[in-house]
């Protein structure tokens, strides 16, 4: 019937974790995907990994993207994919780094449960098909 | 167990993924929705539901954060259900009001969810109120909405409130127009935010008036813009409604009057409670809700009965055609659905 026609929505928390205060990455693609139709919540600068968990699992956010540049990724990221865990939320959310990750570190992250890795000039329609295409659905 | 039901004891076995996910359910209107707020149902009714309106920008989730910090430390735990509007051309948002949630950090007894317009006009104040359900049935002792006070939509939103509150900035003479688009007959209680700022004493004075005259803005604003034509429909009870809209200061960003804007609630409430308002309002709601339930139902079987008889365009070919016109046609469609209920 027409009224129980679902209204989904692709819901994406843009995260920034820990001392980095690069924030222009996380404004450009957090724009890209309000105007690619997608729900965005932006977590602002400075957050604890817990705040980010914290907001992932109440929001029910299909994607969550963190950006970090500053170089801690391999300590801030482990305790965000925990956290998730620990609310059963990791397992049907889609994990996206972007930012400054050295390549030597992408397999490791993705060994954690992050889907995919987004450096300095991935263009943005190839980040917003990723998307699109592979939100878990909900 | 089928998933919704499983879905349902979770939540109320206090699993905040499974409250998270019925509100994904009950704003994409997924199939089995209906199951679940009928589920919540009989668990509701516990919680004290707080709306906060106001325009843009006028510290809104600034205050709630405060808000829910001062329960937190009375122990209460708390839901917010916080509305942004979405862009009308991609649907896509950026919704904003989380980011002020500063003061809650890790605490998961905040429940905060942002919720976008969709794009859906008159169904967002339902998806509201179902998301307020959910939250009062998970065991929230206050719930907290915000959103934007722009028009009739926002209006209906709060409305799902017990206790509507007001946000008005100092300053820049529009606020008294905003009040105009209605926002000032819902009002229980205004709140003059950033009242460190220049203009707030004006503000608070014009409220004043405005709340003593007791006719609307109609009166405050005769002589500025000649608005003065717009009837308000006030169908308040006024002799036996002895609430008169209190205004509280307080500068969200620092906490101040937050405890005299928390005191004031208590004393809508118990307002509420004494004079059978409370049972009056939710008696509205109810009424309302089954009569867009009803209305969404109608309409689904008209628009399936319109399908089985070929669809919208066939009918406008005939119109275009010259064989027919709508009225005609309005008729003919509704006829089976027609007979059948004069059968009953
Ligand atoms: C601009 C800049 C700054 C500005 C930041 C302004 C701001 N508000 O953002 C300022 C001058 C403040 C700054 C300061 C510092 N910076 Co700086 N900065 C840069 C610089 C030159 C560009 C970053 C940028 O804005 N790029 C433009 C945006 C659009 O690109 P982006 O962030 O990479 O995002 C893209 C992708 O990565 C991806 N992406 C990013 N986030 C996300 C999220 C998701 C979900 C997805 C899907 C994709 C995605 O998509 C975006 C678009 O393609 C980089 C070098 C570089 N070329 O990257 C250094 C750099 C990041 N900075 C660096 C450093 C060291 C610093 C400082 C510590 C310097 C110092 N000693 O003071 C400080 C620290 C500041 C802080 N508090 O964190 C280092 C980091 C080294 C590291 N990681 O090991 C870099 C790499 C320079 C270098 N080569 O040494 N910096
Ligand atoms: N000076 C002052 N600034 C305040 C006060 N309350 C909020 N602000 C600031 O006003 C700005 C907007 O605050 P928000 O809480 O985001 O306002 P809002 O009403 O939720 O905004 P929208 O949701 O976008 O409509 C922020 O920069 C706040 O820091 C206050 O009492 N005094
Ligand atoms: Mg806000």
């Amino acid at each position: 019937m027409s009224t129980d026609q679902s209204q989904r929505s692709i819901r994406c928390l843009v995260a920034k974790v820990g001392l980095d205060g690069h924030d222009r990455g996380a404004h450009v693609i957090a724009r890209a995907f309000r105007d690619a139709g997608f729900e965005v919540i932006y977590s602002g600068l400075h957050k604890a990994p817990d705040e980010i968990v914290q907001a992932a699992v109440q929001e029910d956010v299909n994607v969550l993207g963190i950006s970090i540049l500053s170089g801690a990724h391999n300590t801030l990221v482990p305790k965000i994919v925990e956290g998730l865990k620990e609310y059963d939320a990791f397992d049907d959310t889609l994990i996206l780094v972007g930012g400054v990750i050295p390549d030597d570190d992408k397999a490791e992250l993705k060994e954690l449960g992050v889907a995919e890795v987004f450096g300095p000039g991935t263009p943005m329609e190839e980040t917003v098909e990723y998307v699109r295409e592979n939100a878990p659905e909900r | 167990m089928s998933e919704s039901a499983g879905l349902l004891d979770d939540l109320l076995a206090g699993k905040h993924r499974a409250l998270a996910r019925v509100i994904t359910k009950i704003e994409n209107r997924d199939p089995g929705y209906r199951e679940l707020v009928s589920g919540l149902y009989e668990h509701t009714g516990n919680a004290e539901v707080i709306g906060i309106t106001g325009s843009p920008g006028a510290g809104k989730s600034t205050l709630v954060d405060k808000l829910a910090e001062h329960y937190r430390e009375q122990g209460e735990t708390v839901g917010v259900v916080a509305i942004d509007p979405s862009s009308p051309y991609t649907g896509g948002a950026v919704l904003g009001d989380r980011i002020r949630m500063a003061s809650n950090v890790g605490d998961m007894d905040v429940f905060f969810r942002s919720m976008s317009a969709r794009g859906n006009l008159g169904g967002l104040s339902t998806a509201t109120a179902d998301a307020v359900k959910a939250m009062d049935a998970f065991g929230k002792d206050k719930v907290i909405i915000e959103t934007v006070g722009a028009g009739q939509n926002e209006i209906d939103i709060v409305g799902a409130a017990d206790t509507v509150t007001v946000l008005v900035p100092p300053g820049a003479g529009d606020n008294v127009q905003m009040l105009k688009a209605g926002i000032l007959e819902i009002a229980d209680i205004f709140v003059v935010n950033k009242a460190d700022m220049d203009g707030a004493d004006r503000t608070v004075q014009e409220l004043t008036e405005m709340v003593h005259l007791g006719q609307g803005s109609t009166t405050v604003d005769a002589g500025h813009h000649g608005f003065d034509e717009v009837e308000m429909d006030l169908d308040m009870p006024t002799d036996t409604d002895p609430w008169k809209p209190p205004i509280v200061e307080t500068v969200a960003t620092d906490g101040e009057g937050v405890v005299d804007l928390v005191e004031t609630f208590t004393e809508h409430r118990t307002f509420l409670e004494a004079s059978g308002e409370l049972t009056r309002r939710r008696r509205q709601r109810v009424a309302e809700e089954i009569r867009t339930l009803l209305r969404d139902d109608a309409a689904g079987l008209v628009e399936d009965e319109l399908d089985d008889q070929g669809g919208v365009g066939t009918f406008v070919d005939g119109v275009m055609a010259g064989d027919t016109d709508p009225y005609t046609i309005a008729d003919d469609v509704m006829g089976p659905i027609r007979d059948c209920i004069e059968e009953q």
